[in-house]
């Protein structure tokens, strides 16, 4: 066991979309500060904007390293090889991931190459005094956390959206990019992605990365349009049970749950939502849970800090008109 | 077609599950079931079979009881097991366990090679997701992962996969390791027949000498990450529950603001 010092370099892999950088990136960016020195990882046919630069570094980033492929052409394989190539190059013993699907294939993947130690979907990381790395996981459905320590001299870790808040440095210099050759490694896997259609980027902030989240489930009885009222109102995202989605009401992307999407809002809120067990495991980590059920037996109330035992469709649109009485009040229009 | 379909056997996620003192999942409450998730990895072995002929090996690895989920494999329609049970094994990590299962892979393949290795999109007590990848990398295999569809022909199998911002369509020629989502089937369930049937099928039970697996590449002590500590979460404290009298909403809208939530 040879920890790291905390000299060394830690590796985040920078989610965007277009030239656009996820926040769960910058999250990441800040989280790494703590551990070593951050340097990013941009994965994209183009070299990263200068805006792109400037951001990156504000938030902590010295060097950004360009591996001249685009991912979206690109398996979770492929992606590991690729990342492999900057691992060598810096001699980094750990590697930040965001902690989606995609990425936590990819990190197993680059895990298995290098023998490091892995944990997903972690809801925390540091360094401790010993310079072995500590991650924080929520287990069964939230309903235990876990203190674990990697064991092995490199480590991958994929961290969930919003488990630190991005902060920015002082005075931070703008990084220099450092291009490396990847293309040869990229091209060497045998599995083809024949197809690839992204989905239209919705006006409302994407569901993993939103501060507010507000749900639907089968209490909506297929109307989500009360749902979707308070989500603008809160600025929030929207959600729903996998009842919801497998009746088609809304697409499957936005299911919550241990089969959908794990998100850590500071505010969730769920409507007509029994809380099943594999809908708890996607949420129960958020910040503070509301609740509006007809049922006073339903199990979403022992999780929630504030309940209402009623009816959605009398409830939310009573709160989202209040909400924008109040915001308005306070001149926030 | 030979398809081997790798099944978990963990505690019933509606069961109140625990960790030990050593930080590992407490597998000895007797509660545990086939990983429902694996049951629509099953439910796809089953189906290209039924379309392309074959036929269907469970594999599990894990203690004792975990003969339980090859046997629900079994009675689901599966046609022979495999079970990798092996005191050195417990508190294996996600890297000991891809490799176990590689190895009694590889060694399935010796009566006939593997054409298509299936599995559940995650374990329900660990969630990681990530095994499916590790045995594609043990095995230098090419993978189709997470399918919500999935279809075999000309040699490939052939998965619609629906990512948080995009859906893919991914083509990896046999033989392959896929996993399946729980959008991808509706999984059977064991007729009496099939219970009766099931009695019959053989469960082969290898340790890792069988394997040529050494013991201390795994267990506990070759886990790369190590539980320092497992803690149940506290329940929420000042907890509002409140009966709609009317005015329900309108509150709510002030515990927000004065919560700054808003
Ligand atoms: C392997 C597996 C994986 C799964 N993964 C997921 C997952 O990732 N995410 C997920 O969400 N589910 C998942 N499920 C399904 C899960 O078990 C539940 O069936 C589902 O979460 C229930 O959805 P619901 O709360 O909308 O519906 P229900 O459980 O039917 O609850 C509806 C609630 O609405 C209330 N209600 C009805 N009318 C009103 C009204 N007018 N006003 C207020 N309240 C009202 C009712 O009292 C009830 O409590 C999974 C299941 C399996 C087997
Ligand atoms: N011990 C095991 N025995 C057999 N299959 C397993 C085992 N662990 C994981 N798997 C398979 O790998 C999938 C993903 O598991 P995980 O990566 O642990 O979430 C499961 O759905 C199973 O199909």
């Amino acid at each position: 066991m040879t920890p790291s010092g905390s000299e060394g370099v830690v590796l985040v892999v920078v989610d965007h979309q277009g030239a656009t950088v996820r926040t769960p990136a910058l999250e990441l960016l800040t989280a790494a500060r703590s551990l070593g020195r951050p340097e990013a990882v941009w994965l994209g046919a183009e070299a990263p904007s200068a805006a792109v630069l400037e951001q990156l570094g504000a938030h902590g980033a010295a060097v950004v390293h360009h591996l001249g492929v685009d991912p979206s052409g690109m398996l979770p394989a492929s992606v590991a090889a690729v990342l492999g190539v900057a691992v060598e190059a810096t001699g980094a013993r750990t590697v930040l991931l965001v902690s989606t699907f995609e990425n936590k294939e990819a990190s197993a993947h680059l895990a298995f190459a290098l023998q490091a130690g892995l944990v997903v979907d972690a809801a925390g990381v540091e360094r401790a005094d010993d310079g072995a790395l500590v991650t924080v996981q929520q287990a069964f459905a939230g309903t235990w956390t876990l203190r674990s320590a990697v064991t092995t001299d490199r480590a991958v870790v994929a961290l969930k959206a919003n488990a630190v808040p991005a902060e920015v440095v002082d005075g931070a210099a703008v990084p220099s990019v450092v291009p490396h050759d990847v293309a040869v490694v990229a091209a060497t896997r045998d599995a083809e992605l024949l197809q690839r259609t992204e989905r239209p980027v919705s006006e409302r902030p994407s569901l993993t990365e939103a501060q507010v989240v507000v749900v639907g489930g089968r209490g909506t009885n297929g109307d989500f349009s009360q749902v979707e009222e308070l989500a603008d109102a809160l600025g929030g995202a929207v959600g729903a049970t996998r009842v919801a989605t497998d009746e088609g009401w809304i697409g499957h992307e936005a299911q919550i749950g241990q089969t959908g999407v794990t998100i850590s809002p500071r505010l969730y809120v769920g409507a007509g939502v029994s809380g099943a067990v594999h809908h708890r495991g996607g949420m129960q980590s958020s910040g503070t849970i509301v609740a509006i059920n007809n049922d006073p037996e339903a199990p979403i109330f022992e999780i929630a800090d504030y309940g209402i035992v009623g009816d959605l469709t009398t409830v939310l649109p009573q709160v989202a008109a209040e909400v924008r009485r109040l915001r308005a009040e306070a001149g926030e229009g | 077609m030979k398809i081997v379909v790798c099944v978990k056997h963990v505690p019933d996620v509606q069961a109140d599950r625990r960790f030990t003192d050593e930080g590992l999942v407490d597998r000895t409450q007797g509660d545990g079931t086939l990983n429902e998730l694996d049951e629509n990895a099953v439910e796809a072995a089953l189906a290209l079979v039924e379309a392309h002929g074959g036929e269907v090996v469970a594999l599990t690895m894990g203690p004792a009881d975990a003969e339980d989920a090859v046997r629900r494999a079994l009675q689901m329609g599966a046609d022979q097991a495999v079970h990798v049970q092996d005191d050195a094994l417990a508190g294996s990590d996600v890297f000991a366990t891809a490799g176990v299962l590689a190895a009694a892979l590889r060694r399935i393949g010796e009566d006939g090679p593997v054409d298509l290795v299936v599995t559940g999109m995650a374990a329900l007590d660990g969630l990681m997701s990530v095994v499916p990848s590790l045995i594609a990398a043990e095995l230098g295999l090419p993978q189709a992962t997470l399918a919500a569809e999935l279809a075999v022909e000309d040699g490939a199998v052939r998965v619609r996969r629906d990512l948080d911002d995009a859906t893919e369509v991914v083509r990896a020629p046999l033989p392959a390791v896929v996993s399946v989502t729980d959008q991808s089937n509706q999984p059977r369930y064991p007729n009496f027949k099939g219970i009766m049937a099931a009695r019959k099928k053989p469960v082969t039970a290898w340790s890792l000498a069988d394997l040529g697996v050494d013991p201390a590449t795994v267990g506990a002590a070759g886990a790369r990450t190590r539980v320092l500590e497992a803690t149940p979460r506290p329940p929420r404290e000042n907890r509002v529950l409140v009966n709609d009298d009317g005015d329900a909403g309108t509150r709510l809208a002030a515990y927000l603001v004065q919560n700054r939530l808003v």
